[in-house]
């Protein structure tokens, strides 16, 4: 997409993610720590799209409906990182953090909120990070657990937000041997991209004078 | 000696981790639990509790502006705030409260190294 008025430079975009990549990396950590299984990651996917469009990848990954456990984030830049996996993945996620010696009722009675717990360690694991490395101190919201489409969650369900231009990062995460199966989204608008770029290629300077230094 | 720890955390499911770890490490030990910084407050006015844990992330008041609350009226109860917001500028202003921070997810060796800490620094004050 290169008609949206802006983009990431090659070394900006790997610079990202690396940067994610690393986030990631510690927020399936987490998630691993958690219901104690190991968890394979993806490389990142990061393209500059209409909300809608992304919302219609989202809604692809599982028709039947899904679940996502959203966390605004605030500061030098700003947008949303979501944790998203198909609805009927939710329980078993819930089931797998609470431990076997649970009832079915209790996991019942919890999962809403055990899902906003786990998603709030998940995504925070991944934002620290790029905070950390972008040397920028971030606001985080309290979590927020939505069902339905991707159009749902992305709040792309008409007007015109649905057709501003978004810069969508993902990451799947599998976890062979529960069955579950999900995403890792970030969600930036476009004056967050600007201040982004900024912030990454301080980093990419530091990286020359760093090697530079030895 | 046996202690008390109160756990302050909106999320259930983590005052649950908090209380089964507890249960491994230190099981002589007794937890008190807080839902909201109000409840915390209180329960820590009563001096129902020696050690206190709270999480930073939650809806009305966030952990560490709870702990400062607590700081101004015990300056030497030992406390922690356990996150995953693992921030730099979360952990500086953990640490200017005289707080430990500690990651969620919590581990079992991560909660009791704070615990012993907190056991042994209790000792030393009443002596």
């Amino acid at each position: 997409m290169t008609d949206m008025g802006f983009d990431l430079s090659e070394i900006e975009r790997d610079a990202l993610t690396e940067i994610v990549n690393i986030g990631v990396g510690r927020a399936a950590t987490s998630l691993s720590v958690m219901i104690k299984e190991p968890v394979q990651l993806s490389v990142p996917k990061t393209e500059l799209l209409r909300r809608v469009e992304a919302a219609e990848l989202l809604t692809g990954f599982a028709s039947a409906g899904l679940v996502s456990v959203g966390q605004e984030f605030r500061g030098a830049f700003s947008g949303q990182a979501l944790l998203i996996f198909p609805e009927a993945n939710s329980f078993e996620l819930v089931r797998a953090v609470l431990g076997e010696g649970m009832g079915l009722e209790e996991v019942i009675d919890l999962e809403q909120e055990a899902l906003a717990e786990i998603g709030n360690i998940i995504l925070n694991g991944c934002l620290v990070v790029v905070a950390n490395m972008l040397k920028r101190g971030l606001t985080m919201s309290l979590p927020q657990v939505t069902r339905g489409s991707g159009h749902a969650i992305l709040a792309a369900e008409d007007g015109a937000s649905s057709l501003e231009p978004v810069l969508f990062l993902r990451i799947e995460f599998k976890v062979a041997a529960r069955d579950i199966e999900g995403y890792i989204a970030l969600l930036m608008d476009l004056p967050s991209l600007a201040s982004l770029r900024v912030l990454i290629r301080g980093y990419i300077d530091n990286l020359g004078s760093e090697a530079a230094g030895g | 000696m046996d202690r008390t720890l109160l756990v302050v955390d909106d999320s259930k499911l983590a005052r649950m981790v908090v209380a089964g770890i507890l249960g491994r490490v230190q099981p002589g030990w007794q937890l008190v639990e807080a839902g909201n910084a109000q409840e915390a407050l209180e329960i820590v006015r009563q001096g129902r509790v020696e050690i206190v844990l709270v999480d930073f992330n939650m809806p009305d008041v966030d952990g560490l502006s709870l702990i400062a609350s607590i700081r101004e009226t015990h300056p030497d109860i030992p406390m922690a705030v356990v996150s995953a917001n693992a921030q730099d500028t979360i952990i500086a202003r953990a640490r200017a409260l005289d707080a430990a921070f500690i990651e969620k997810p919590l581990k079992d060796d991560a909660l009791k190294a704070f615990l012993s800490g907190a056991a042994l620094r209790l000792k030393r004050a009443s002596k």
